[in-house]
């Protein structure tokens, strides 16, 4: 950790003006591998590690930080540095080994992708979606022709969603997945997709989604994007917290550490 | 002041935690609509598939009643219960419920784990919605099953009404028995492999294809084993109620009920205790 990040984190913890809506508090994150790379199960028993070499791979190694309304903070970081294993930790998806994150409610990772049926059409796939990310029956019918526009597939809602291009099924997952109002969000750099029409459109609704959440977390490789729209960056290396606070700093010493 | 206090003075929660039983269950409560749905899409997903669609739902337990009653008819020529068809058609059908629940609801965890990592929701829903697919896939067995016994004599009576409070009782007991099953397989993965072997066995000791009062009269010690026997239990009332060659072994209800309390009570505590654990990468 370097002192950057330190002092913001104790400035952080005195800062009483500012509201906080996400604390992550020295949280870590442990693997626990076979020695031939196999990943054990959870709660795999003693009996059945005996004599085989296990090896803890730790993807976090005690993170803190406190995010804070209306804050957008961009999250950075080479492959295989934790990042996503962060952002799963905050939504509460993987669980932590040790330490504690607080969140004012919880927060939501944008993808739906997973829910969906591939032998079912389009439309069944928007409620079965909606109701995934637990949206009540009335509130997917009142928004459902909303979400259809979105798509732009309007003609192939009918048609089993196999029958789709790669591009028409991430639209429909997009138009999904954003149909719910977050109140801490963590968007994945993977959504912009589909065409430049397309794009441009799903750009906007992050942006509007971003303006209705109270707080977001966006996950990117994309320098551009994240001096878009963020206001505060938080830099993982190797499961450490390498640096967090105002993007432009920040992203400098990452493209510095890039380019070395 | 420290994190956790920091937490409390703005009224945030802790994520991640396991909330309290009762907590669980509301929220279970409230996704029933996604439950019914996963159960009611997967199935015509499934249907999608194969070009027979739901027939293949019928077909299957028909052909293994066939096989079934092929082989174990003629090695037990002589010793075959009454009325061997029909007592055969609802044992092979019944047990078909109770061994999808338990081989699936075993996966029901495992195989889902992309969608636990992506989406928050109690993870209990995913073995309950895959025992009321197997439900509502067995509805329309239950259907055949009764047009099936039909042809070999059996007519209709007040006493067939006593089938939903058996459905009910099969439910529940299937439902604890896939809590459980999709549980264990989440800290052992290798069961999931072994859960068929252990269906298998439940299946020959049930009464099948036999009739175990036959054995019991040779191993007087078995009768108890047999009586509590819970899927004999279910096929003995079940041939009570349809067939009137066999009379419906009035205690059982009661041991039965008992199973379904307590399988299910045990699998719904025993499921919701690892529910923070369901998410880890395996």
């Amino acid at each position: 950790m370097t002192d950057t990040a330190r002092d913001e984190g104790q400035d952080a913890v005195n800062d009483s003006a500012r509201t906080p809506v996400v604390i992550v508090d020295d949280v870590k994150v442990d693997y626990r591998v076979l020695a031939t790379g196999k990943r054990l199960g959870a709660g795999a028993s003693r009996l059945f590690e005996r004599g085989r070499a296990t090896k803890t791979v730790q993807a976090l190694k005690g993170v803190s930080f406190i995010a804070y309304e209306n804050e957008s903070i961009g999250v950075i970081g080479s492959n295989g540095s934790g990042k996503s294993t962060l952002m799963r930790a905050i939504t509460g998806l993987t669980p932590v080994t040790s330490g504690a994150v607080y969140a004012k409610s919880r927060p939501s990772l944008l993808g739906v992708g997973a829910a969906l049926m591939n032998e079912l059409s389009g439309e069944r796939n928007i409620i079965l979606g909606g109701l995934a990310m637990g949206l009540s029956r009335k509130e997917i019918e009142s928004q459902f022709e909303e979400i259809v526009d979105f798509t732009g597939i309007r003609d192939f809602i009918d048609m089993p969603m196999r029958t789709y291009s790669s591009g028409m099924s991430a639209r429909l997952k997009f138009a999904i997945a954003t149909a719910k109002e977050h109140e801490i969000l963590i968007v994945d750099e993977a959504l912009s997709v589909g065409d430049r029409r397309f794009q441009r459109k799903s750009e906007a609704r992050i942006r509007a989604i971003r303006e209705a959440a109270g707080t977001v977390f966006l996950v990117s490789h994309s320098m551009r994007s994240i001096r878009d729209t963020c206001s505060r960056v938080i830099w993982i290396e190797k499961g450490v917290l390498m640096m967090d606070g105002d993007t432009d700093e920040v992203v400098k010493a990452y493209e510095k550490s890039q380019n070395s | 002041m420290s994190a956790s206090e920091l937490a409390e003075a703005h009224g945030l929660a802790k994520v991640g935690g396991r909330p309290p039983l009762h907590h669980y269950l509301v929220q279970v409560w409230r996704r029933r609509d996604f439950t019914i749905s996963l159960a009611r899409f997967r199935i015509q997903s499934e249907n999608e598939r194969n070009r027979l669609g739901m027939l293949w739902v019928l077909l299957r337990p028909c052909f293994s009643a066939i096989v079934y009653g092929l082989v174990f008819g003629l090695i037990l020529a002589a010793s075959r219960p009454d009325n061997f068809v029909p007592f055969l058609v609802i044992g092979v059908f019944a047990l078909e419920f109770f061994n999808s629940s338990l081989n699936q609801g075993a996966k029901s965890i495992i195989s889902n784990s992309a969608l636990v990592q992506s989406l928050p929701f109690p993870r209990m829903v995913l073995p309950l919605a895959t025992v009321i697919q197997q439900l509502m896939n067995f509805v329309p067995t239950l259907a055949l099953m009764i047009a099936l016994t039909m042809i070999w004599g059996a007519r209709p009576d007040v006493l067939w009404l006593l089938l939903i409070p058996l459905l009910a009782i099969f439910f529940v007991l299937n439902t604890g028995v896939g809590l459980i099953a999709a549980r264990l397989t989440v800290h052992v993965r290798d069961l999931s492999q072994f859960i068929p072997f252990i269906s298998r066995m439940i299946f020959y000791t049930s009464g099948v294809f036999f009739d175990p009062m036959n054995i019991v009269r040779d191993h007087p010690g078995l009768q108890v084993v047999f009586d509590w026997h819970p899927l004999y239990n279910i096929l003995a009332i079940m041939r009570g109620i349809l067939l009137p060659d066999y009379a419906i072994p009035e205690q059982y209800w009661l041991h039965v009920s008992l199973w379904a309390v307590v399988l299910f009570v045990i699998g719904v505590v025993f499921f919701w205790q690892a529910e923070e654990r369901y998410g880890r990468d395996d």
